[in-house]
């Protein structure tokens, strides 16, 4: 089932614009789809689990488990603690990033040029590091909290010496990416450049982001790609089946 | 263990700490600045699991990808310098007869093993047991939270241009060695990795030399 952002009516829906950031708690079985209204889009994306937030979106669990240096259509986002967190129901982009993180502030005044609000007011360059902490704190964590995103949108890839090759406005004007969420979560975004992104001025397109209704992933859907994702989902479904 | 000799910068007769850590084992400490960190693979083929953190603001702790991404480069080797999350610097990485290291692997954990092998290996001696007993034991400042992807010293992680990812064999050996300077007051966070489900320490977890000179002594 591969819904467009347009096929079904949203519970809800906002755009973030360039620089922007945002959180929201999200139920389990609902369906986060973020849309990039220009090309070379890229979002930080950052899950946890609502009512217990030391369990957060593990990168190099999700990658180990998966085999996998890049996420696409139904790869499984792993917590911590072995579960299910979210699976990529609907890709039209095939590559989000999983190993480069966000700028920091210092980064965006050297790439970018030095802003700052007294003079430039609320036209002043976000940095990812910026916006996903204050989020954090925003949400009861902090600093500490902290852990590698995913980088929706943009594409890096990896030569045999490790170098790190950006693939300079990868996904379109249009691209969506569909996320089910399989547990109760805290979703951060930053609408900031990709740190290895070599385009000046500062790189970054408004996004639309909506949540529909959808359903909890069933452990033996075949479309899950790995009997990894399936024991991630089956550790998620016990968790629930014990909370509800 | 094997002789040390082929020790060319620093003879570890000069260290102020040496000490054998079996695999299972985990070992904290605080590096001053200048202070210099070896950890010797005495046997070939294990893995180092290692956090660090800003010890004067220990929420500020070892990014990988902030790392990775700023020198444009996946693996860790001389002249790697590993910073924080929010863009510190903690070490640099002074020498290295390894070649390579991973960070992108992360911690095997009781959790992940029931994903990655199987739901009957959740009780199976991990990593992340190891830091969590360490940091309840010696320091009340860090909790479960402040675990965040670490580096793997010694073990192999390819990535292919197509985006595949394996946990290869190790491409360490017998007395191979990793050194890093400490760049501020660091806190360090280790454990000698027990995993006896993949080829990351060649199925057959085995000791590692921590070596310390330092600089003010």
């Amino acid at each position: 089932m591969s819904m467009a952002l347009s096929s079904f009516t949203p519970l809800y829906t906002i755009s973030i614009p360039s620089g922007g950031r945002w959180s929201m708690r999200i139920g389990r079985g609902k369906r986060l789809v973020v849309r990039a209204e220009g090309a070379g889009a890229n979002a930080a994306l950052w899950l946890y689990r609502a009512d217990h937030p030391a369990e957060r979106l593990n990168v190099p669990d999700t990658l180990k488990a998966q085999h996998t240096a890049k996420i696409s259509l139904y790869d499984v986002l792993m917590s911590d603690e072995g579960r299910a967190m979210a699976t990529v129901v609907h890709d039209t982009v095939g590559w989000h990033d999983p190993l480069s993180g966000v700028e920091t502030r210092a980064d965006v005044d050297r790439r970018y040029g030095e802003t700052n609000f007294q003079r430039h007011r609320n036209a002043m360059l976000r940095s990812g590091y910026e916006n996903v902490v204050k989020e954090l704190v925003r949400n009861g964590l902090d600093a500490g909290d902290l852990v590698p995103p995913i980088n929706l949108f943009s594409k890096v890839w990896c030569d045999e010496s490790g170098r790190m090759h950006f693939v300079a406005e990868f996904a379109p004007k249009g691209s969506e990416v569909g996320l089910r969420m399989e547990m109760d979560v805290i979703a951060i975004l930053s609408n900031t450049p990709h740190p290895l992104d070599p385009r000046r001025p500062y790189p970054s397109v408004p996004l639309t982001l909506a949540v529909y209704q959808d359903e909890p992933t069933d452990p033996r859907d075949p479309r899950l790609k790995t009997d990894e994702a399936r024991r991630a989902m089956e550790n998620t479904v016990w968790q629930y089946a014990l909370l509800r | 263990m094997p002789s040390l000799a082929f020790d060319r910068r620093r003879d570890a007769v000069t260290a102020d700490t040496r000490l054998v850590l079996p695999s299972g084992e985990g070992f904290m400490c605080t590096l001053q600045p200048g202070d210099v960190l070896r950890i010797v693979d005495l046997e070939g083929n294990q893995a180092v699991d290692t956090l660090f953190f800003d010890a004067d603001r220990p929420y500020d702790h070892y990014s990988a990808v902030k790392t990775i991404a700023e020198q444009g480069n996946i693996y860790l080797t001389t002249g790697s310098v590993l910073l924080t999350e929010s863009g510190r610097p903690l070490v640099r990485i002074v020498e290295d007869t390894c070649g390579r290291h991973d960070t992108l692997g992360g911690a095997c954990s009781a959790q992940s093993n029931t994903v990655r092998y199987g739901h009957d290996k959740v009780h199976m001696h991990n990593c992340r047991d190891t830091f969590m007993m360490q940091i309840a034991m010696h320091e009340p400042r860090l909790a479960k939270r402040d675990l965040a992807p670490n580096v793997n010293f010694f073990m192999n992680v390819p990535v292919t241009p197509d985006g595949g990812l394996e946990f290869a064999d190790g491409i360490s050996g017998p007395g191979r060695y990793v050194e890093m300077e400490a760049m501020t007051r660091v806190l360090v966070l280790m454990s000698n990795c027990p995993q006896l489900n993949n080829p990351c320490n060649a199925y057959n977890p085995t000791p590692v030399e921590i070596v310390i000179w330092r600089r003010g002594a």
